[in-house]
Formats: structure tokens, C-alpha cells, sequence
């Protein structure tokens, strides 16, 4: 049944691989925001083909949007389908916040990204959880685009 | 390394209580008392020995120096131009001719004598108040020469208390994160220097993310985080032995150590399934207590100075604000309620004010409140800054401001910065290097 259960979200999230990576294609690099969350593309990078290593937050937030979830279940199925490998998720906020908070808030990320991938099947085990805060954001720019760019939590390969 | 002073207090005449000067602190001050800080005078023999061990000419000159840059750091007082004094610094230091100070327009004048007796530094100094004509302060100490900036520091504290009823905060020392390299990949270093910005020493290579340092009141223990093997732990630092250890066995991220006030007790934030909350513990007994326990964000604990306190940041309401709570966790009640999101609260040491870092509408301000949230006052708005450490006599708050960069991301500086508690005489801390992250030490000597 665990299987059967298991087998099951593996399928839905190839699909949604499917359907997400033919948009992806079509966006623009140059990096956009929705509110004022990030959805461009142009500083992720890629665990696997087809399969983006990061997930953005709106300001002082870290629910995960529809889009962060999209690329969560990608990572998910790949994680599945690669047992062996364990990660790291780094999570990293803005430079707009007060060092202490920000390490909680990129710790506060990173642990909703991990939660996700959990209930789709990857265990905890192979997960560990690292927050920057604000120290190594991957835009030096003041601006809100570089803020959203930084506000995210990024699924490192750990071995 | 500073060893412990040796430092000997001979008090050669009782404090003259009525003097005439008196200095107010409480108020923006925007008259300076002239003072007039003379050369500390040197017999010949002296100076030679000094400048083969010291490498300084004339080392009653350099010491003077210090005391009149604290003098004017500190905003409160005006040291007048040495070209313009009409008697030599032995005579004065004798007995001052007080018209020609006046003609000066002194209100107060520091004399003193150095002189090398068996190996160490030997250092006496007057303070006269001109008006009155009379002597308000004579005192001399004794240290190995290498000290000879502390003694400047030391008559400057001398001199800052007997003038303005408050003990000084220029024997002191500011440990902070030395900062290098592109904003995407900063490496920090703890580092330690005078309050003047002298003798900064590097104390970690930079081979791995270190933050937030602080001071113990009680002693030279510092602690602070670091990322040392991708570990993010608060750690303790012994600065004169250069020990390091972990403080405690926790499963995830410790971070925002401070001490408690009497030094024998850390408080930090433990992130753990992506909430944090507030734990202290003993250093002795190795005990962990939990003191909060809330789904929100809790962090930037510190305690009152009498311990019976503890203010914190937390987003229980939903965003950043200031909260208040007994030492054991309860009666938890929430202070800040002004406009914008409160962190980084810091008890002062007089236990009267909370400094803070304010955002509201995209700009950074510095401020204090009263302890119970009323009195809100700001003192300094910027792009970027946080963190406010205060000076050992609550009257000053050091913090670091970070500037905007452009579309490129070019133009990055962090810097450290001092203000008066009445938000005048901001200025800037001269550092080596890039800097944040700063914490100030007690008074090395008392």
C-alpha cells in the first residue's frame, strides 16, 4: 500500500515535471517577480536535467508557493528515483533583516522546503538543514529583483 | 594579548568635591569644554630609555595625544590647539599660571609627568579647573611601558568621571567581525582592538563564517558563532588564552549567544524543525533550561543588568517585535508597538533603556526605548544598520551600517558606527577592514 502510495505521487510528479518544464523553457533569463516572490530563472541552477535546485519565499515568509512546491516534488522524484544521495537544504534570506532573524527565518525556510519533500516520500534522514541568513546572498544588488532572488532555499547534493 | 594590568592607584590628595566645572551628559552637547591637554613632561633620561623600548620620541607627548583624541571623540569637550599654550608642561604640571590659561580660554587643563622607575612606566597627572584655581585631581599609576596607551585611556576615564559624575568608557576594547572580500562570498573574521580603533589584532584566519561576537562583562570571554565544518554552533572564547570550545550538544543551528550578566550563563536561540526559541546555559554545571517554548521565532535574547530580566525578538504577532520576560520564561509581554518591524533588543548596562534596530518604510533606524516599551526614541536612519552595543557606561551605542549597492551590485562597505545615547556626535570607528558585528567590553581597569 506505502508503495502503491508512493508509486503514485512519483507519477503525478512526473507529470508535473512534464508540464513545468515545457513553461520553463519558454520564460525569459533576465528574472521576474510575482508579488514579490521570484519566479525567473536566471540565477537557479539544476540538481538534475529538468530539475531546478532552488525555491523563492516572499518577504519575511516561508510558505511555500505553488511554484516552490512544483520544483520540490520535481526534486522529490528525482530524490526517489537517486536513493542514495543525501542533500542539504540551505536556506537564505534577504539583506533587509537583522542578522539573528534572518539566520531563524533562512532555518525557518529550509525546514518548510524539507517538510515538503518529506511528505513525498524522502526521509529525514537523508535530509539536513543549513541557514545562511543573510550572508551569502547570490545577488550583491540592492534592489527588490536581488532580494528575491536571495530569499530562497537552495537543495545542495551533500554526497 | 594584553596581560592583566599591572596597575597601582595612588591617590595623592582626597577628590576635591566643589569644584566649579561640571560637564552635563544628559543633554546634546553643543558647547565642548575647552580643555587644554598639555604634553605630559619627560626627563631626558627617560625619553631615551622610552624610545629604545617603545620606539616613540617623546612618549609624554604620545600619551597626551590619546587623552585629547578621547577628549574629542567623545564630543563633550573641545581640546584646545597645544600651540597655542604659553607654559612649558614641567612648570605647569608644578603649578599652573591660570591667567595664561585663561587668556586661552580654558575652562579645565590636564598636566602630568612620566618618568622610568625600575623598568615601568611611571605616570602622574593633574586635572586643574582654571576658573577656580584650583587643583581638582592628582594621580599616579605604575605599568609595564607596552600599557602606554592604556594609560591614556586610563586618565581619560579619570578625568571624563571626576568632570562629568559618570565613570568612562575609554579603557576598553570592541571585538567585531572583520569582513573581506565580494558580498556573495564575505570572509569574516572575529577581530579585537582598542575603543580608539589601535592595536586590532585578527583572532580567526577566516577559514570559516563567524558572527555576532560578544563580550563577557566579567572577564575576557567572548562567544559567538561559527560555521566551523558547516556546523553553525555558538562557540566560547577564551581571548587571552585563545581556547575555543562548543557550548552545549545541540541537534541543529545554536546562535544570538550573549552572556548573563554575572558571566556565568550564556543565552542563545536553538533552530530546530525550523523553529527557534531561547535556551540558556550554565557554564559550569552544563545544565540547559529552555526558556521559551512558542512555534514563532524567538531570538536576540538579552538580559536586564540585574538578571531578573530577559528582552527578546520574536514574530509571535507575526512580524519582529520586542519582547520582555522574567528570567525563567514567564509573564512574557511585548513592548514595541510603534510603526515597522523591532529587533536586536539590548538591555543597557544602567538598566533604565532598550537599544534597538528599527525597519519601517524601507530604512534602518537605531533607537532606545524605555524597558517597558514607552520613550521611544530613534536616534539614527540609514539604508542599512543594526546591532547596537553599548558602551560600558550605557552612555553610547556602537553598531555597523552597511550601504546600498548599485544595479551591478558594486559598492558595498560595512562599517562600524558610534553615537551618544542624546543621538549627537554620530561618527564613524576607523577599522582596517570592513566591519560589523561589534560588541563592547567593560572597563578593562576600574
Amino acid at each position: 500500500m506505502e508503495f502503491n502510495k508512493i508509486l503514485k505521487n512519483a507519477i503525478l510528479v512526473i507529470v508535473a515535471c512534464l508540464a513545468l518544464s515545457a513553461c520553463a523553457t519558454k520564460k525569459a533569463g533576465t528574472g521576474q517577480m510575482q508579488g514579490d516572490v521570484y519566479t525567473g530563472t536566471d540565477s537557479v541552477e539544476y540538481l538534475a536535467s529538468g530539475v531546478p535546485d532552488r525555491v523563492f519565499f516572499a518577504t519575511n515568509e516561508s510558505v511555500l508557493t505553488t511554484a516552490s512546491r512544483e520544483t520540490l516534488r520535481k526534486q522529490a522524484a528525482w530524490l526517489r528515483k537517486n536513493s542514495k544521495v543525501t542533500i542539504v537544504l540551505e536556506g537564505h534570506a534577504d539583506e533587509r533583516g537583522t542578522r539573528e532573524y534572518n539566520l531563524a527565518l533562512g532555518e525557518r525556510r529550509a525546514n518548510a522546503a524539507k517538510d515538503y519533500l518529506m511528505t513525498y516520500g524522502i526521509s529525514s534522514d537523508r535530509i539536513s538543514v543549513l541557514s545562511y541568513g543573510k550572508e551569502r546572498p547570490v545577488d550583491s544588488a540592492s534592489n527588490p529583483l536581488s532580494w528575491s532572488k536571495n530569499r530562497r532555499s537552495v537543495t545542495v547534493k551533500a554526497n | 594579548m594584553i596581560k592583566k594590568i599591572i596597575l597601582f592607584l595612588i591617590v595623592f590628595f582626597p577628590y576635591n568635591s566643589y569644584g566649579l566645572i561640571k560637564v552635563d551628559i544628559t543633554r546634546g552637547n553643543l558647547n565642548p569644554l575647552p580643555i587644554a591637554v598639555s604634553p605630559l613632561a619627560i626627563d631626558d633620561n627617560s625619553k631615551k630609555e622610552f624610545q629604545k623600548i617603545l620606539n616613540k620620541k617623546n612618549i609624554g607627548s604620545e600619551i597626551s595625544i590619546i587623552v585629547e583624541r578621547n577628549l574629542k571623540t567623545s564630543g563633550l569637550f573641545n581640546p584646545l590647539n597645544k600651540e597655542a599654550f604659553l607654559q612649558k608642561p614641567d612648570i605647569a604640571n608644578l603649578k599652573p599660571r591660570f591667567e595664561d590659561w585663561q587668556l586661552i580660554k580654558a575652562q579645565a587643563l590636564i598636566t602630568g609627568k612620566v618618568t622610568l622607575v625600575d623598568e615601568k612606566l611611571r605616570v602622574e597627572f593633574r586635572l586643574w579647573d582654571i576658573l577656580a584655581g584650583r587643583e581638582m585631581m592628582a594621580l599616579a599609576f605604575t605599568t609595564v611601558p607596552t600599557n602606554w596607551r592604556r594609560v591614556g585611556h586610563i586618565i581619560t576615564d579619570k578625568v571624563y568621571e571626576r568632570l562629568t559624575g559618570e565613570k568612562g568608557y575609554f579603557d576598553t576594547r570592541i571585538i567585531y567581525v572583520a569582513e573581506e572580500g565580494p558580498k556573495t562570498q564575505r570572509v569574516k573574521k572575529l577581530a579585537i582592538m582598542d575603543q580608539d580603533g589601535f592595536n586590532n589584532k585578527f583572532l580567526t584566519l577566516g577559514n570559516e563564517l563567524v558572527l555576532t561576537p560578544r563580550f563577557n562583562r566579567t572577564s575576557q570571554m567572548v562567544t559567538y558563532l561559527s560555521y566551523f565544518r558547516n556546523l553553525p554552533r555558538v562557540y566560547l572564547l577564551d581571548i587571552e588564552t585563545g581556547t575555543q570550545e562548543v557550548v552545549g550538544d545541540f541537534p541543529g543551528m545554536t546562535f544570538a549567544p550573549r552572556f548573563s550578566p554575572d558571566g556565568k550563563k550564556i543565552i542563545m536561540s536553538f533552530a530546530k524543525d525550523g523553529n527557534s526559541d531561547i535556551y540558556t546555559m550554565d557554564l559550569e554545571s552544563r545544565v540547559v533550561d529552555r526558556i521559551t517554548n512558542h512555534p514563532s521565532i524567538d531570538t536576540s535574547p538579552s538580559y536586564s543588568p540585574d538578571g531578573k530580566y530577559i528582552s527578546f525578538n520574536s514574530d509571535r504577532s507575526g512580524y519582529q517585535q520586542i519582547y520582555v520576560m522574567e528570567s525563567n520564561g514567564k509573564n512574557v509581554k511585548r513592548i514595541s508597538f510603534g510603526n515597522g518591524l523591532y529587533g536586536t533588543p539590548v538591555w543597557s548596562p544602567r538598566g533604565d533603556l532598550i537599544a534597538f534596530t528599527k525597519l519601517h518604510k524601507g530604512k534602518f533606524y537605531i533607537g532606545v526605548m524605555r524597558t517597558d516599551g514607552s520613550g521611544e526614541r530613534l536616534l539614527t536612519e540609514n539604508f542599512y544598520q543594526e546591532a547596537p552595543s553599548w558602551s560600558p557606561n550605557g552612555r553610547v551605542l556602537i553598531f555597523y551600517r552597511e550601504t546600498k549597492t548599485d544595479a551591478k551590485g558594486e559598492g558595498f562597505s560595512a562599517k562600524l558606527w558610534s553615537i551618544d545615547l542624546t543621538g549627537y556626535n554620530e561618527r564613524q570607528v576607523k577599522t582596517p577592514t570592513d566591519a560589523s558585528d561589534p560588541s563592547w567590553s567593560s572597563l578593562l581597569s576600574n
